[in-house]
């Protein structure tokens, strides 16, 4: 397969302008004549399809949610960076830039990451002129944080409603869309299937949720942002219909999925309750800047946590980093949790769980001062578990929370399927081996506002107008496909129900391909989804019918698709003999437990390309060229 | 953490599509975990009700931490149930009592219909937002996010107004059925902010029209909107509305 970037020539610096400079445009009047297809409406699809329709494009945008303004973006809370500089202490573009190559551990491509660097600051005007209620200091100018353990203040936030208050925006501007014609909304749908035409992407099949029925659309271009894949954990803080439905489809259909290992594990999230429980709740990281982390010494302790003198405690990360403590980041203060877990020192019903405690900043600033900080979150997790953290240590345990990999798409976006783009959390593009806090936002932003309204016109300006519509009987076929694999899906009737299949599917996935990873672990992984996923195929009791609504049928659709990806997660993970970022080998840390990478044999991005059901995919890679940065090993010491 | 168990009974309003007139049905639920969620317990008994051949119960969900704005029915007559200021995903069973009988319904409103058991088409808020509930400005046309000062007591209540999470509790909670607590946030935090001054008079008065055309009653200063809303977003913003909606009025003669 021959595997083209499509990298601007130039110096890192230019290439976004040369780009744009020697891109094709499309004749402003014909721009109406293109159809395109945006699926999701989060972050990064409702900027894309409300952009492309203020060009001219005549856009048609699906979502799954009964509104494009509920998408998971809705529930991001930190915030968002930009290389603003406002705060005057020392930011820039090549700041931003080379903290994301870093942060991702020299996995991410620099010419896409210098390039969401640069955009960073239209995003945050774009946002403020759309009447986005940023904070504000009191001179009226916009105020910044430090996030996740960043050294300079980039993040602009909207008290602990970012995602919402960005959402919203994105929502705005669709709507205006929407009013004036330019854009035809589809809610309650959700894609099961992408059409191709010989090699080129032609359109979707969509369920329309409510009455069941497979809908045909035929398009230009089909764009998918349709988000990660974290509930692949079945925990975690993802919402409800999150998945990776729409990228899997793709997938089978011929795009190349990248780095599918490479998974974020948040350490700070309410602990599950029961077998019960549903999803997990984050708290956010900004705790950790005055909580300290603890575990009992003795696994035999059953005192409660206030009776437990300080010498039986063992603030781990204190001692183990001791000049980033409790502020080490993501990956480093999950696996630690991890592993003090393991060893039997682990705290609450479970024994999954770790004390983060405030009695000693409350001692110091005074209930008030902590309250003015952090009382929605202390209300929040006192309405959750009962427990007051006022009066005793929270309890917190790592929950997945974010998707690196996903569909391989070159500078333009474009998937390995031409006509096929992939947008925000979907794709694979930024972030390498581990995101940053606050940057998540501001990619599906960049790619939405400001990427692919340029970098889509070439290709339909090389392709003109598209003849192909949805009488063409490549439609029919996936739309009769689709319809039977629902029927198949019913008919099983087996004794186990979807979510019972799903939670069985994300204990294998937390155990073995979680936070930290070995050989062994990943091939009995690799046995075990194999041995679920011909359960499910004879097993599963799905309930309801076809041609209503049946949240069940969608959910046993999307577990169906989890149970073939997740074991190329596996693979990936197996395959990745190195660690790096968020990706733990066990097999290969520094003596300080740290990620070791091994640059010489894994400096690429890792690609996997379909082959058909139960057959094992085969292996592509891009290596990755790094002309401008020097490869360097993290230390948190 | 203690395992206390609850036996409770639900009568659950059950519909099988739009057409379908629909019931209550009686379902004895036992041995409820009191820590579980509202959400997790109808979970438990969709599982049930399943593996038992019949068909679940339809509801609205997505984020499960109160942000999305996608749940909301009605528990034992209160929009969201019995907690303040929350949404019906963060409601726990530790709020219910062995033995309750507890009546779930879905939003009742001439603007909302039910799609399915607890599930409505709240597409109307869309619409409302369509036409109007926006800053005109296109992607790439935005001055310097510091150019336009905003003190901050200013964007601090544009912020409480933005919060609205578009649930449509308000509009379940009134007698009347009105829509005026989530235009009027909208209208509010675009009219205080200096970034929608310039379309504030006519957004105004489009998202009225629309909000009248789709079906939501009037006003009448019931309060019930506010009790009811889980972003504890103020009735202060009606009256921003009607002092916008006023001098759009004032205004519509030719300049
Ligand atoms: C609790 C939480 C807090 C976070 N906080 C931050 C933060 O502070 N800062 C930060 O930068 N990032 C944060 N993140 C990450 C960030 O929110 C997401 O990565 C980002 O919003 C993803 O945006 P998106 O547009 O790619 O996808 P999403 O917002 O997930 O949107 C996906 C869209 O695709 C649609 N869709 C999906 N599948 C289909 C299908 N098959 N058919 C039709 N439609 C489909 C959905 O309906 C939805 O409209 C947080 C994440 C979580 C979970
Ligand atoms: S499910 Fe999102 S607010 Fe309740």
């Amino acid at each position: 397969m021959q595997l083209d970037g499509k990298i601007p020539a130039g110096p890192l610096r230019d290439k976004w302008d040369n780009y744009r400079f020697k891109a094709k445009l499309v004749n402003p009047a014909n721009k109406r004549k293109y159809k395109l297809i945006v699926v999701g409406s989060g972050l990064a699809g409702g900027a894309a399809a409300a952009t492309l329709a203020e060009l001219g494009y005549d856009v048609e945008c699906f979502c799954i949610q009964d509104s494009p303004r509920r998408a998971h973006s809705i529930a991001a809370q930190g915030g968002i960076n930009a290389a603003k500089n406002y705060p005057n202490d020392g930011d820039s573009i090549w700041r931003l830039f080379y903290d994301t190559i870093k942060g991702g551990d020299f996995r991410a491509r620099e010419a896409n990451v210098y390039r969401l660097a640069q955009v960073s600051n239209n995003i945050i005007d774009q946002c403020a002129a759309q009447g986005v209620p940023f904070a504000r200091e009191y001179g009226g100018m916009l105020s910044n944080r430090s996030f996740g353990g960043a050294q300079v203040s980039r993040t602009f936030y909207a008290r602990g409603q970012t995602g919402q208050q960005l959402l919203l925006g994105a929502y705005s501007a669709l709507s205006r869309q929407i009013g004036a014609g330019k854009v035809k909304m589809h809610t309650r749908r959700e894609l099961v299937d992408i059409v191709l035409v010989g090699d080129r992407a032609r359109g979707i099949i969509a369920r329309n949720l409510v009455t069941g029925e497979m809908e045909r659309f035929a398009a230009d271009a089909v764009i998918l942002a349709t988000g990660g894949y974290g509930t692949v954990f079945y925990l975690s803080t993802n919402a409800d219909s999150c998945n990776v439905g729409a990228a899997f489809k793709a997938y089978k259909r011929g795009a190349l999925f990248a780095n599918p290992c490479f998974t974020q594990i948040h350490p700070t999230c309410i602990p599950q309750g029961g077998d019960y429980q549903a999803k997990l709740t984050l708290m956010s990281e900004s705790l950790r800047n005055d909580g300290r982390i603890w575990v009992p010494k003795d696994p035999s302790d059953t005192r409660a946590p206030r009776d437990i003198p300080e010498s039986d405690r063992s603030y781990y990360l204190e001692e183990k980093y001791p000049s980033f403590g409790n502020l080490v980041p993501r990956d480093v203060a999950s696996r630690n949790a991890k592993e003090q877990c393991d060893a039997g020192l682990g705290v609450g019903p479970t024994g999954y769980a770790v004390y983060l405690d405030f009695a000693d900043a409350i001692k110091r600033d005074g209930r008030d001062v902590i309250a003015r900080k952090y009382g929605n979150l202390f209300d929040m997790y006192h309405n959750i578990s009962d427990d007051d953290p006022y009066e005793t240590p929270m309890m917190i345990y790592p929950a997945s929370h974010y998707t690196m990999g996903g569909l391989w798409v070159d500078y333009e976006l474009q998937t390995t399927i031409p006509g096929l783009f992939a947008l925000g959390e979907a794709n694979f593009s930024d972030h390498g081996a581990n995101r940053l806090g606050a940057s998540a936002l501001m990619q599906g932003l960049a790619d939405g506002y400001f990427v692919i309204p340029y970098t889509i016109g070439p290709f339909l300006a090389d392709q003109g107008v598209s003849e192909v519509g949805v009488e063409h009987q490549a439609f029919a076929d996936a739309a009769a496909e689709a319809a039977e694999n629902d029927r198949k899906l019913l008919a099983i009737e087996g004794r186990r129900t979807v979510r019972d299949l799903h939670r069985a599917l994300g204990k294998v996935m937390v155990d073995e391909v979680g936070m930290a990873r070995n050989e062994a672990g990943l091939k009995k992984a690799i046995g075990a989804i194999q041995a679920l996923r011909e359960e499910f195929w004879q097993n599963v009791k799905v309930g309801g019918e076809q041609g209503n609504f049946n949240l069940a049928l969608q959910k046993a659709g999307r577990l169906a698709d989890y149970l073939e990806f997740a074991e190329v997660m596996a693979l990936d993970a197996l395959t990745r003999d190195e660690s790096c970022g968020c990706h733990l080998r066990e097999e290969h840390q520094t003596e300080e437990h740290e990620a070791q990478r091994n640059d010489e044999d894994f400096c690429h991005v890792a690609m996997w390309e379909y082959t058909g059901f139960g057959s094992a995919p085969e292996f592509h890679k891009e290596p990755l060229v790094f002309e401008n940065v020097e490869l360097s090993q993290r230390s948190y010491k | 953490m203690s395992t206390d168990t609850i036996n409770i009974t639900l009568k659950v309003w059950r519909q099988k599509n739009a057409a379908d007139k629909g019931r209550f049905e009686t379902i004895p639920v036992s041995g409820v975990d009191s820590h579980m969620s509202f959400l997790e317990m109808l979970d438990t008994v969709n599982e049930k009700l399943i593996l038992e051949g019949k068909d679940p119960i339809a509801f609205d969900n997505d984020c499960r931490e109160g942000i999305c704005g996608t749940c909301g029915c009605v528990v034992d007559g209160i929009p969201h149930g019995p907690n303040k200021a929350m949404t019906l995903c963060q409601l726990h069973m530790r709020k219910f009592d062995e033995g309750d009988v507890i009546a779930v319904e879905p939003w009742r409103s001439r603007a909302f219909k039910v799609l399915k058991d607890l599930m409505v088409d709240r597409g109307a808020f869309d619409r409302i937002i369509q036409s109007g509930g926006y800053v005109s400005v296109n992607t790439g046309s935005a001055p310097d996010a510091n150019a336009l000062p905003i003190p901050m007591a200013v964007a601090e209540k544009a912020m409480d107004a933005a919060a609205c999470i578009g649930c449509g509790a308000c509009v379940a909670a009134c007698p009347n059925a009105s829509a005026m607590l989530f235009v009027s946030a909208k209208v509010s935090q675009l009219a205080l902010l200096p970034q929608g001054r310039p379309e504030a008079a006519e957004r105004a008065l489009k998202m009225v029209a629309t909000m009248d055309r789709e079906g939501f009653g009037n006003c009448s200063n019931h309060r019930s909107c506010e009790a009811a809303c889980p972003k504890e977003i103020s009735i202060v913003n009606i009256a921003r509305l009607n002092r916008e909606f006023f001098k759009a009025g004032v205004l519509s003669e030719p300049i």
